[in-house]
């Protein structure tokens, strides 16, 4: 009874911060809790006319028909290696190219490269991925018309299962290194330069000096890095996918999320899509946690 | 001697190999751009890799002789000025509260948002909400649902819990309350913040086209996005591209041509202010990383 007087005498005392955020609280609530009381029907039979409330339940049929299907090995495969082949090729290209901006001695060309590299992370996904699907065209594309000035034959890489992923990290690495980098340099920028000075009277070559100095100044920055990739493994891009597979290329690149999207609104089969849906968020959730823990064991830094 | 012979390699090395990441990165922009502006027969011959071959406009004539691109470039604008606005007084309400210490349900609030950044319901029930709330197939299906990203907030948050405490302190002595305080001494103080955001949340509306493929039927209210993806990456409306490319006198011009065309439009704005803004960008992607 008291507590709940000392609540009232703070809502009156803070009322103009309360208002201040009513809105922005009023958005969460319905656009992001409400969809996450939604996920009751993972365990309903939706139907439209009868609302999220008065659908029937069905218990846990659609999360049974999910781990029996044959899709089930077949998305979560593709949505692991997908981010694990994305995340080994890509992940040291920003490191080395921050290192190498360091490096150079003059300012302007310095910004000129960085300006450039990060371009690509500003263009449309639509954009960048238009722009992979004509240079592989097999007939007009730029790759393939090389490909048969230097006497081979053409690749129809978009309808190749094969091709899906190392299509998906090269675009991927060309769309994101130049903006990864951002965060290195400036953990390069911020060593001391003292500590180089004191190297080059000792004697020391500039690559000792990069590995002595340089590498471990931004370990932590690495190290955070790499956990919070890992932790948001799962959220592979779905943009990106949905705009580059093909039926074709189902088979390597179909992941838990595009999935969800064909099955559960595409074929209108919400029930069975939620269950998919929240079958990857908690998946997601733990991985997030469990990563999260760890940088904060390993360093002091974390999300939160 | 040895030391310099070694220095001259060694820069040899690292500038090269900038000069290899310039040239990877910018190579695909500069062939799209040789691309739409080469004459219709060099393309059609395949004599272009680098700079044009001959020059035409015909390809641009063909894109802006469209009525539908000009009414989803309308559209693209609309949704950008519209959603930014929203993204930008929605994220700065719900971060200005966060950044009071007086606030006493502060930590609360702080919870409640983070916690959508790492759980959500799934994109299924996200769309029955939605749509429940009547917004299936209008504009604002693609500014409402999406009003606050919540790392932004987090950024924001942060930058205004920066400015010192002594400015709020006066103004309480005047018994100005909160909204006052927020409207009179904050945001003046914010410019640098709210522009980071605005180019954060702009570009990303320019960008989004997600949203209007789940949500809008009405191919009317689509924005280019959405238009460049159909031409570009859906086979059906190829087709329609080659008759459209192949009207009246440009017989020869080839529906690759028009879409390299189409790229270099609805790219243009954000290229444009590209070198501007690059700036705020670095900063905001600094301010994100530094612990809220």
């Amino acid at each position: 009874m008291r507590q709940l007087r000392r609540f009232f005498s703070l809502c009156r005392r803070d009322w103009d911060l309360l208002v201040i955020i009513s809105l922005p609280f009023a958005y969460y609530v319905v656009f992001r809790y409400v969809p996450m009381y939604g996920i009751v029907l993972a365990f309903k039979n939706f139907s439209a006319a009868k609302g999220i409330l008065g659908s029937t339940w069905v218990g846990l049929k659609w999360f049974q028909q999910f781990f029996t299907s044959a899709y089930f090995p077949r998305i979560v495969r593709n949505t692991f290696l997908v981010s694990i082949y994305y995340l080994i090729f890509s992940f040291p290209v920003p490191i080395i190219f921050a290192i190498l901006l360091s490096e150079i001695r003059h300012r302007w060309y310095q910004r000129i490269a960085q300006t450039a590299s990060y371009l690509p992370y500003f263009i449309s996904m639509v954009v960048a991925m238009g722009m992979v699907v004509s240079f592989l065209n097999p007939d007009e594309g730029i790759l393939n018309v090389l490909l048969v000035k230097l006497g081979m034959t053409p690749i129809d890489f978009m309808n190749q299962a094969q091709w899906f992923r190392p299509v998906y990290v090269v675009s991927g690495i060309w769309q994101n290194f130049g903006f990864n980098a951002i965060l290195y340099l400036a953990a390069i920028t911020s060593i001391d330069v003292q500590l180089f000075e004191a190297a080059t009277m000792d004697g020391a070559t500039r690559m000792q000096k990069i590995r002595h100095i340089t590498l471990p100044s931004i370990t932590s920055t690495i190290v955070i890095l790499l956990i919070l990739n890992l932790g948001n493994m799962l959220n592979v891009g779905f943009e990106k996918i949905i705009l580059l597979y093909t039926p074709a290329t189902y088979e390597t690149a179909d992941v838990i999320s595009t999935y969800v999207y064909r099955r559960g609104l595409l074929e209108n089969n919400f029930g069975f899509g939620t269950a998919v849906g929240l079958f990857n968020s908690v998946i997601n959730f733990v991985l997030i946690i469990v990563f999260n823990k760890l940088a904060r064991k390993l360093s002091d830094v974390s999300l939160w | 001697m040895k030391a310099k012979t070694y220095d001259r390699f060694y820069y040899f090395a690292v500038y090269g190999l900038v000069a290899l990441a310039i040239i990877v990165t910018l190579y695909p922009f500069l062939y799209v751009i040789s691309m739409s502006i080469s004459a219709p027969e060099a393309v059609a011959a395949k004599k272009v890799f680098l700079w044009p071959v001959g020059f035409s406009t015909l390809a641009y004539e063909r894109v802006f002789q469209n009525r539908q691109i000009w009414n989803a470039f309308y559209n693209s604008v609309w949704y950008t000025v519209v959603a930014t606005l929203g993204n930008l007084i929605f994220t700065v309400l719900g971060a200005y509260p966060l950044a009071r210490p007086r606030f006493f349900a502060r930590k609360f609030f702080m919870g409640i948002f983070v916690f959508t950044m790492f759980f959500w319901g799934g994109i299924v029930p996200f769309f029955v909400v939605v749509n429940k709330v009547g917004l299936y197939n209008t504009r604002w299906a693609l500014v409402i649902p999406y009003l606050i990203e919540t790392w932004n907030l987090v950024i924001c948050r942060t930058f205004l819990q920066s400015l010192p405490e002594e400015l709020y302190e006066s103004a309480k002595i005047d018994g100005a309350n909160e909204l006052r305080i927020l409207w009179k001494i904050t945001l003046p103080l914010s410019k640098q913040i709210i522009a980071v955001l605005a180019l954060f949340y702009g570009i990303s509306n320019w960008n989004g086209w997600f949203a209007a493929v789940l949500f809008l039927a009405n191919s009317k209210l689509h924005p280019i996005q959405v238009y460049l993806k159909n031409v570009l990456l859906s086979g059906s409306s190829a087709e329609a591209m080659m008759s459209w490319a192949q009207m009246g006198r440009s017989a020869l011009l080839s529906t690759l041509q028009l879409k390299y065309a189409l790229i270099v439009v609805a790219s243009l704005p954000i290229i444009l202010i590209y070198p501007f803004v690059q700036r705020y960008f670095e900063k905001g992607v600094m301010l994100g990383s530094l612990k809220g």
